[in-house]
């Protein structure tokens, strides 16, 4: 057999060498990245005790003790006062009083989640909104100064948030837009709009104008022409900015510990406040970071072909 | 349907005119080209009757009503892209009852058109597909069925055969003629392409940078070229041109090329002197070794029923002839050169104006 034959494969596509190799380091990567996540998950499942033992056990007899005391305020009574109490009602009941506990109440993390997925969508939203409104106009129409507005934009993002963070304190102090959900739709969508702009106007600049014409010369005005011709081309583009926005919103932590305290404190500075008996609820804050990831999760599961689809875009010209 | 004035309309952008003083008249029916090179205006033009652009001066007419500054939507006129600017987001079906769904018309209504339409380009079968897998040409029939099914004012195209294949063009341009016939629609039509502009058109305005040259139908845009970018652009290969030096009387029936004495339209005019060009088709070229006009054959190229003989004058002016492909010629070789002296045209060569000669005459006489 001539080496022509046997070394068909094509000069510009890898070899199976060259796959297997990246096939590799693609599932080391992704072996390196989930150690964290299964630790947390597994962290989620122990009991306290066993989620502080050295070594780490690796087989453990799982229990729902986290999440219990992750939605639950207890407090401990004596042996004989529990004896008085009726039958534990569910799970969580039974778990406590194990611990010589009773339930008392809610904890704070479902409303604090609630905050979460408010301020989250909510300053994606309205990022998303003004981004495509502007990145829309930056794209088609002559506005003055436009490359200076452009960068201004982009410059907002030059410096670390959290230099601003005590003018932004006194500000809102002052405006009274401290610990609410507003407020911190506000300042998540003043970050974000600057990212949400210059990606969308990459994507819509890749629409040929030729369809929004088209459709003005149909009969339609222009505003209709971007709702109806424009918004469903640029569908994964936003949905791509959108998974950004979101992430930044949902995990943003510094500005939310320092703005928010109460009414409209977000999960991510009140899963470390979680304290079980003689310091940190281990299992708890696992549990509270695990479900916390659900959401994103989600959303990105649900839209990975457009969010592929939207960062390799304009990659190939058609 | 409906005629189409347009009156000196001038379009700047900044410093940069792209149409100037351009007036003309496209008559309702008439299949209407706006031809020129690339960057000479005439998509400007279109896109400024179409209402995509506003212009800087002058006046749109669209059958009597003025509608220079009227949007688009508001104009009903059709626009067919170049790129055909399908809705990518929708089925063939969808993108043909677009414009009729802006007009709130009811959908059995929608529906009926919609088909018949289709059928009127031969895509009943495909209005169910999305336009992602169609051919470049099926694109096409797409987007003219859109332009079709509103039954507008006027049909405004901007290269749209520019995409096909060179196969399909041919096609497309018999297509488009018969539709435009059979729709008595009014058509103006922008096209680089003169083989185009010359099998549809019933009129022909040329244009370059911004002005028209000359505004007329195929056979007298060829036959007499209105000035020497005319001349260059229209035909393939284009007029020779041949510059000579001289003075010409009124009534002139010979001008003195290097050192023939050549047999062109009698003037019309007062008399021209100094630098002036002959124009000349290559196919009113022959061979005549008695002429004094001598000439090298420097190469040739076989076309089939003819070929074109590219020659050096003992002067060293090039030109091109159109000869019997049966005819022997070697490169090379010295030969005479007569020139058909009824076709011929003269320019000034400063301002590339033709002179008047008999040439104009039966157009004079039409006029």
């Amino acid at each position: 057999m001539s080496r022509g034959i046997s070394h068909a494969h094509s000069i510009v596509e890898p070899g199976p060498l060259s796959r297997r190799i990246a096939a590799a380091v693609v599932v080391v990567y992704a072996l390196v990245a989930m150690v964290p996540l299964a630790w947390i998950f597994l962290t989620s499942i122990k009991t306290p005790p066993d989620s502080i033992s050295y070594p780490p056990k690796v087989v453990f007899k799982p229990s729902l003790e986290g999440y219990c005391n992750l939605f639950t305020t207890r407090s401990r009574q004596t042996q004989d006062y529990i004896d008085t109490l009726p039958p534990p009602s569910g799970t969580c009941e039974r778990i406590t009083r194990e611990r010589n506990m009773v339930v008392v109440g809610p904890s704070n993390y479902a409303p604090r989640f609630v905050n979460s997925l408010v301020i989250a969508f909510g300053s994606t939203a309205l990022s998303i909104l003004l981004g495509t409104t502007a990145a829309y106009a930056f794209s088609r129409f002559k506005v003055p100064l436009r490359d200076d507005l452009m960068f201004f934009i982009l410059s907002t993002r030059m410096m670390p948030p959290i230099a601003v963070a005590i003018p932004i304190f006194l500000m809102y102090r002052e405006l009274g837009l401290s610990d609410t959900r507003l407020g911190m739709i506000l300042l998540y969508t003043a970050v974000n709009v600057s990212l949400a702009v210059w990606l969308l106007k990459g994507f819509i600049d890749e629409i040929p104008r030729e369809y929004e014409e088209a459709a003005m010369v149909d009969g339609y005005t222009r505003l209709q022409a971007f709702f109806r011709v424009v918004l469903p081309q640029a569908a994964t583009g936003i949905v791509a900015t959108a998974i950004f926005c979101l992430i930044f919103a949902w995990n943003e932590y510094a500005f939310a510990v320092l703005l928010t305290s109460g009414e409209a404190q977000t999960a991510p500075p009140f899963i470390p406040t979680i304290i079980g008996e003689g310091g940190q609820d281990w299992p708890a804050v696992a549990a509270g970071t695990t479900l916390f990831l659900v959401p994103i999760l989600v959303f990105t599961v649900l839209l990975r072909k457009q969010l592929l689809r939207g960062i390799t875009f304009g990659a190939v010209r058609k | 349907m409906a005629e189409i004035r347009v009156h000196k309309l001038h379009k700047a952008f900044g410093a940069f005119t792209a149409v100037r003083e351009s007036t003309f008249t496209v008559a309702d029916g008439q299949f209407f080209c706006l031809l020129g090179p690339s960057g000479c205006g005439k998509t400007t033009t279109l896109r400024m009757i179409a209402g995509l652009e506003l212009p800087t001066s002058g006046t749109i007419l669209l059958g009597g009503e003025d509608v220079t500054f009227k949007q688009a939507s508001g104009r009903d006129i059709a626009f067919v892209f170049q790129l055909f600017a399908l809705y990518p987001h929708m089925n063939v079906r969808a993108n043909i009852a677009y414009p009729l769904r802006a007009q709130g018309m009811a959908r059995a209504e929608v529906r009926r058109r919609v088909e018949e339409a289709a059928h009127t380009l031969r895509i009943g079968h495909l209005l169910d597909k999305p336009v992602s897998g169609l051919s470049s040409g099926d694109r096409q029939r797409v987007a003219l069925g859109r332009a079709i099914v509103r039954e507008p004012l006027a049909f405004l195209m901007d290269e749209p055969l520019g995409a096909l294949d060179a196969e399909f063009r041919e096609l497309m341009c018999g297509e488009l003629r018969g539709l435009h016939d059979r729709l008595g629609a009014t058509t103006v039509y922008v096209t680089h392409d003169q083989l185009e502009a010359m099998s549809m058109a019933d009129a022909i305005a040329v244009m370059n940078q911004g002005v028209i040259e000359q505004l007329g139908a195929p056979q007298e845009i060829y036959d007499r070229p209105a000035s020497l970018f005319v001349a260059d652009f229209i035909g393939s290969p284009s007029m020779n041109l041949l510059p000579f030096s001289g003075r010409l009387a009124r009534g002139a029936r010979a001008v003195q090329l290097e050192n023939a004495e050549l047999a062109v339209p009698e003037l019309r005019e007062d008399g021209a002197e100094g630098e002036l060009v002959l124009g000349v088709r290559p196919e009113h070229v022959r061979f005549d070794d008695a002429s004094r006009l001598r000439a090298t054959v420097v190469e040739t190229e076989y076309l089939g029923t003819t070929q074109i003989a590219t020659l050096t004058t003992a002067g060293g002016a090039s030109l091109k002839a159109r000869l019997p492909s049966a005819l022997p010629v070697r490169p090379g070789e010295q030969v005479g050169l007569a020139l058909r002296g009824e076709r011929l045209s003269l320019f000034e060569r400063a301002s590339g104006r033709a002179l008047r000669t008999s040439l104009h005459d039966a157009e004079a006489a039409r006029g």
